[in-house]
Parts: C-alpha cells; structure tokens; sequence
C-alpha cells in the first residue's frame, strides 16, 4: 500500500488530516503492520485538551502493545465508534475506515514538526 | 545474524521478520489470528529450525541423560520421545527440553531452545562425568513443524511410512519427499496434533521439503505459520516457554511439571526438588483468563482484592480461539486454586481475572 500525499505524519506512526481548524487522525499501514493483528483500540482522552506528542491512547495487539500520541495539540472530539466491535478495522483500512480519533485544533496553522509522505516514506525505508 | 534455510521462503512470502534468537524468524506472514485459526481448524506449517539439537552417543550416553534430567530416560525404547527438564543443583530448571531415543542405551537426540544452545551445551559438557560422546548438530539440522488435525494427511502422499499408525511422542527416521533420513516425530508446541519433521540441509534438501509441503497443503487449507501464532497455540495449551513460564530460578515442581520429575532415579537438584514435594511448594504456576478488557502481558504484576502485589505474570496473550485474555503466573500456593478472583496490573488499571484450570481450550 503506498502512503497517501495527502496526509502528514509523525515518527511514532500517526498519520492526521487537517481540514480547517479540524483534524482527523489514525495510524499508518507501517504502524498496522508492526502491530499485527488489533484487538483494542483504548482512548480515555476524550475532551481532553492535549499538548502535541501527548498520549491519547493505547493499541492492544495479540503480542505487543503501543501508545498512541497526538500529532498536533488539541481536544479530542470523537472516537471512531466501529473500532469498538471491529478493531480489525485499523489493519484492513489504516488511513480509511480504521481512522481513530477526530479533533479541534489549538493552533490551525501550525503543521511544524509534522512529515510530509516522502520524508515518512524515507522514515519507514518504503 | 544468523538465517534458516527457508529465510528466502518467508520473505517471498511477505513475512514479518524478527530477531529471535540469534534468527532471523518470521512473527507472521497474513496475520496472527488467522495462522493461529488454521492451525487449529486445518493446519500450519513452522519453520523451527533454530532450535537446538544434540547427540549422544556411546555406552554413557544414558547415564548422562539420567544424571541432568528429571524425566526417567531408562523407560525410552527405540523411536520413543519425551518431555524434560535439565535441572540444577538448586531445583531450577536449566532448560526444558525433548529426549529422543534413537537407539536404546547407545544413542540419543536432545532438542534444546535455541535461546539456550550455548548454555545447554556448555552445562551438559561440564557434567559429562560418564564420559559420551557428544555433538551439537544446531547449525545443520533443519526443523519444521506441520500441525493441526490435517498434517498427517496433507503429509501422507510424501512418504511411505503410514503417519496416521504413528503414535504421540513417537517417530520414524524415512524417506520424505524424496529425501532420505528424515526423522519424523508426532510432537508438537500447539496441542493441535501433527508432526515435526528434521533433516540435514546438505545440498539444498530444504527448500525442496518445504515446496513440497506447501504444495501437498494446498487444497488442504495449509498455511505458513509463524512464531506468533506458535506463542498463542502454546500459551492456550498451558505449555510453558522458557524463559517466560520457567527458568532456572522455577523448580518444575512450581510450574505443574511433577509429571516429569521422576524420584526413582538420581539427578541434579533432585534432594531440593524432593525436599519441595515433601514440604509442598511456596507458589505455584497457575492459569487465569480476564474478565474486563485488557491484554496481560509478561512481568505485569498479579494482586489480591487489596491491591496488593502477590505474583507476575509470565506469559498473557489474546486467545484467539477464546476470543479472550489469557495468562499464566506465579502465585502463592494458597491462592492458587482455580475460581479465585484476581486482579492485573496493566498499566495505571487494575483488570479483573480468574483463576482456570489449564489447559485454557480443551
């Protein structure tokens, strides 16, 4: 799966879409892949305000377990309400159907510190 | 770094690759879950061949064996396995490891974890006071697994010796897809039936037997399997991984292995080991499931009602034929009785668990 051009991403394997002052934010196919099979998605985070690189979260695979950190800072407006029953979601549709939170934005403007998709792909040797 | 045989195979196969050992072995090709379901409904094929195997020979061959380990060897006839413990001179446990007898009072094959190669063959060669001859053949022995109610038949057209008449715990050294000297063995890591196949990869034999295997298993719902789905078969099985479940600071006493620790004999640890039966042990490996959401995972700490710490948990994972959290510790003896509610430290939580009977699946 090639990595889309229209999303940014983190080093820790987020990827986030900005529209406005709105984001929505998941993880990558690298991320999903690592993992392997997704049993929960754990977030307790929401309508928290949280600093960028923040953890708003856990992923439980079969054998390993991960944090999840907010790309940019802000408060968590929704949860992906599928991940609940079907988990797998995130391994089948990382940048589709597994999306995992959508967020209000503190600062809109700032994307500083975030990876385009040739420097992400350039992280994760694709 | 070392590689296997079938290092080209796995990654043509788009594996998931992981350092174990000193190994470059596959965690998963497709998917956990859907290697572990296989292996269970149908069948698997796993790429062991970083485990570890010695030969014994000569007419102290099987003093040795009696010496080091806690299972009774003297009963092994010819083309007979068991289960075993090396054990040290506190009780604990060096390493849990399979007897072959390949020739009665003469010669025999141990297969060691290939975390402890090294170790095994360094303690088994300091006590070698009966003065056999030993070889480590590790490097040149290849090990696949094929497992799951469909392994002997997948496995049948390859050879002409009868697998369905072939015992648990037994084997037969024949000709294998076209490949002479292959020991095949009804053991296994999985509890889902099928057998272990060695052979010698002299001038490419190997990739020649897993072709062959992958195509006997194709209309038989035979998938590449890795060394996550094994963890899981294993684990839902209440066998114990070394290193995790036991080590040499656990007395097979503690971890439920009595089964294999025979007193009519003399061996290491044995007055320790006998002093434990006596007196009863202080702790005991038990098996738990949650009853919230969670996944235990090894060191997290297991506490009483109170919240406080009284085990760890040495292997948890999601069972994926419980659809469930598993997990195995150590508790103290008076608590270990199946029913018992306990609690899981994971993270800043505290997760609800009982106590089970193993094995978890029956």
């Amino acid at each position: 799966m090639s990595t889309p051009t229209h999303l940014k991403y983190t080093k820790d394997h987020e990827w986030i879409r900005i529209d406005g002052n709105q984001a929505t934010v998941g993880i990558t196919e690298f991320a999903q892949r690592e993992l392997g099979d997704i049993v929960y998605v754990e977030i307790n985070s929401l309508g928290k305000a949280l600093k960028a690189n923040e953890v708003f979260g856990t992923v439980e695979a079969v054998k390993t377990v991960s944090d999840l950190y907010l790309p940019l800072a802000g408060t968590i407006l929704e949860l992906n309400p599928r991940l609940d029953k079907n988990p797998e979601l995130v391994n089948q549709d990382p940048y589709g159907e597994g999306w995992m939170i959508r967020m209000t934005l503190s600062d809109p403007g700032d994307g500083s510190g975030l990876l385009d998709q040739a420097a992400y792909d350039q992280l994760t040797g694709a | 770094m070392k590689f296997t045989p079938f290092f080209d195979r796995h990654v043509a196969l788009g594996a998931k690759m992981t350092a174990f050992a000193g190994y470059q072995m596959p965690v998963f090709y497709t998917g956990i879950n859907e290697e572990h379901l296989s292996v269970r409904r149908n069948a698997g094929l796993f790429d062991v061949s970083h485990m570890g195997e010695f030969i014994l020979k000569g007419p102290g061959s099987l003093e040795l064996i009696q010496s080091l380990t806690s299972n009774d060897a003297s009963r092994l006839e010819n083309g007979r396995a068991q289960y075993s413990c090396l054990t040290n001179d506190a009780g604990g446990i060096v390493d849990d490891l399979l007897v072959y007898c390949l020739e009665q009072g003469k010669a025999y094959m141990l297969v060691v974890n290939a975390a402890n190669i090294e170790k095994d063959w360094n303690w088994i060669s300091s006590r070698n006071r009966a003065g056999a001859e030993l070889h480590d053949i590790s490097a040149k022995t290849c090990l696949l697994a094929i497992q799951g109610p469909m392994a002997t038949r997948i496995l049948q057209p390859l050879t002409g010796t009868d697998l369905s008449s072939l015992k648990y715990y037994t084997f037969v050294k024949t000709r294998f897809a076209g490949v002479d000297n292959v020991l095949i063995s009804a053991t296994g890591y999985t509890g889902a039936g099928g057998v272990e196949i060695y052979f010698e990869d002299v001038k490419g034999e190997a990739t020649g037997i897993w072709d062959a295997i992958m195509e006997a298993g194709k209309d038989h719902g035979l998938v590449p399997s890795g060394l996550g789905a094994r963890d899981t078969l294993r684990l839902e099985m209440g066998f114990c991984l070394y290193g995790n479940d036991i080590d040499d600071q656990t007395s097979p006493l503690e971890a439920g292995l009595g089964w294999i620790t025979r007193f009519n004999k003399e061996f290491t640890g044995k007055s320790v080991l006998e002093k434990q039966k006596a007196e009863g042990v202080h702790r005991r490996l038990v098996g738990f499931v949650l009853q919230e959401k969670g996944i235990p995972r090894h060191g997290y700490p297991i506490l009483d009602q109170d919240g406080t710490g009284t085990g760890v948990v040495t292997s948890g994972t999601w069972s994926p034929s419980l659809q469930q959290a598993i997990g195995m510790g150590y508790v103290e003896t008076g608590q270990a009785a199946p029913g018992t509610s306990i609690f899981i430290g994971i993270r800043d939580k505290q997760v609800r668990a009982t106590l089970v009977k193993i094995p978890f699946i029956s």
